[in-house]
């Protein structure tokens, strides 16, 4: 019996692509087999590790619990779709350099797209709320301490690169939580 | 670690949903997916179709009236965990919601598939039968609406025929005098909780308890709701919440597993039951005052 193909075009980090997929191809699959996106990692596979978080239309989401075919009509971002225009590394990321937030570096996509998420919706967390925002990705070098203080600078580097930029308001902070 | 080969359908109109569910019995309705994926991928679970409801975004309302909120089968967790009407008229919901998965899963995952998934250790199976709720479902003989005491049949199993779809649960609003609270245990955050407590405590004008009720996820095979009015009808204090902690293990039958032994399952039921009650009469407190004051008083939690 041949499987059945389905013709999936896909938005990831702006540029539309198309695979060939069976309808059972994971998401994660399709980003990293059939795109060559393996920034994507993938470890548990089924919803626990945190490490294949994507955002989907700027929500973090498990690429492993969420099949290619179903993800039409949405726009994907991955790590890749992190770095600045320029190919320098995004503030995340920089904050992650620079506070040594990963060791093996396995888990840090999942960290880096879920604390994107987090700092749009929350610009200025607290401590708890910094701890609270990664609480659903794992992290098995870390300890997750110099984690927490790269979530913590990198919303200093976010609020600064908002401040460079003369049209945007700097502080939303008054916003209720749960607002998105 | 990948899922058995399936069909796959999307369609464009419920109705055609609907026949494509009819026309197979081995079918599976994808909406979040955040506990079908992982059971398809274990291969716990074989479906010959997925029915992907994902195109029907009229399915995603949510409908906050002075009678409850209507949920729509498409409406993620994080949607309903915003809504800050929802809030105000039920907020037992936002409350269980903070305990389901993490925010990752709440973006994806549906609160109506939670509960028709049925599983006695999720949170929304028992916030809808506490309250007295109801399912809307539909198939293409038609809808109907199944009470939340007649949803849950078994571990994952729900009432619903093959070929229905959950369209749509109701949370009947918080009556007048009326508080609620929500407390889970779990190894870690964002986990399966080893137990959970939901609760509803209503008091009569003059601040007498008038209804007790409490319900149970992850203690027994099913979601479960024990009536406690009699233990704390007198009052709520240490003792009598103490005797509602014992009274809700007689209405249960605590099991062990890998997780947890059944004697400490019975500890989490007492210790929580007293816990969530109390909370739970603060709140019904802290209402009926708010609301001796003025209708403006703004309450989170």
């Amino acid at each position: 019996m041949t499987e059945e193909l389905h013709e999936v075009r896909l938005s990831v980090n702006g540029t539309t692509r198309e695979v060939r997929v069976p309808a059972r191809r994971l998401l994660s699959d399709a980003l990293r087999h059939d795109l060559g996106l393996t920034g994507t990692h993938v470890g548990c596979e089924h919803g626990v590790c945190g490490a294949c978080t994507i955002l989907v239309d700027g929500r973090p989401m498990r690429s492993c619990l969420l099949f290619a075919v179903s993800a039409v009509g949405t726009e994907i971002t991955t790590v890749e779709g992190l770095t600045n225009p320029d190919g320098s590394l995004g503030h995340v990321q920089q904050a992650f350099a620079e506070c040594h937030g990963l060791q093996c570096g396995f888990c840090t996509p999942g960290f880096l797209t879920t604390i994107t998420a987090g700092l749009r919706e929350n610009p200025s967390p607290t401590h708890d709320e910094a701890r609270d925002m990664i609480a659903g990705n794992l992290c098995r070098c870390t300890g997750y301490q110099n984690i927490v203080k790269a979530v913590e600078r990198a919303a200093v580097l976010g609020l600064d690169t908002v401040a460079a930029r003369p049209t945007r308001p700097t502080n939303e902070s008054a916003r209720d939580e749960g607002a998105s | 670690m990948k899922p058995a080969p399936f069909a796959y359908r999307r369609p464009g109109s419920l109705s055609e949903a609907l026949a494509a569910l009819a026309g197979e019995a081995n079918a599976k309705v994808l909406a979040g997916g955040q506990s079908l994926v992982p059971l398809l991928s274990m291969r716990l679970a074989a479906p010959a179709l997925l029915v992907d409801i994902n195109g029907l975004p009229d399915l995603a309302a949510i409908e906050v009236t002075d009678d409850g909120v209507r949920v729509g089968a498409l409406a993620r967790h994080a949607d309903v965990l915003a809504h800050e009407e929802a809030r105000r008229v039920q907020p037992l919901l936002a409350m269980a919601l903070h305990h389901v998965a993490h925010a990752t899963i709440r973006n994806r995952g549906t609160t109506v598939g939670s509960i028709v998934h049925a599983d006695a250790a999720a949170e929304m199976p028992v916030v809808l039968i506490l309250l007295g709720g109801s399912v809307e479902v539909e198939s293409t003989a038609g809808r109907r609406t199944i009470a939340a005491d007649d949803l849950f049949l078994g571990p994952l199993e729900s009432s619903l025929h093959h070929d229905e779809i959950a369209v749509q649960a109701f949370f009947p609003a918080l009556p007048p005098g009326a508080g609620v609270a929500f407390d889970e245990i779990a190894r870690r955050h964002g986990d399966y909780a080893l137990c959970g407590v939901a609760a509803l405590l209503r008091l009569d004008p003059d601040g007498a308890v008038v209804e007790a009720r409490a319900g149970f996820l992850s203690v027994n095979e099913l979601p479960t709701v024990v009536d406690l009015t009699a233990a704390v009808a007198g009052g709520v204090d240490d003792v009598s919440l103490a005797a509602a902690g014992e009274a809700a293990l007689t209405g249960l039958d605590p099991e062990g597993d890998i997780h947890a032994t059944a004697a400490y399952r019975a500890q989490l039921v007492r210790v929580l039951t007293a816990r969530v009650l109390r909370a739970a009469y603060d709140d019904a407190l802290a209402r009926s005052a708010a609301a001796s004051t003025g209708p403006s008083t703004e309450r989170t939690r």
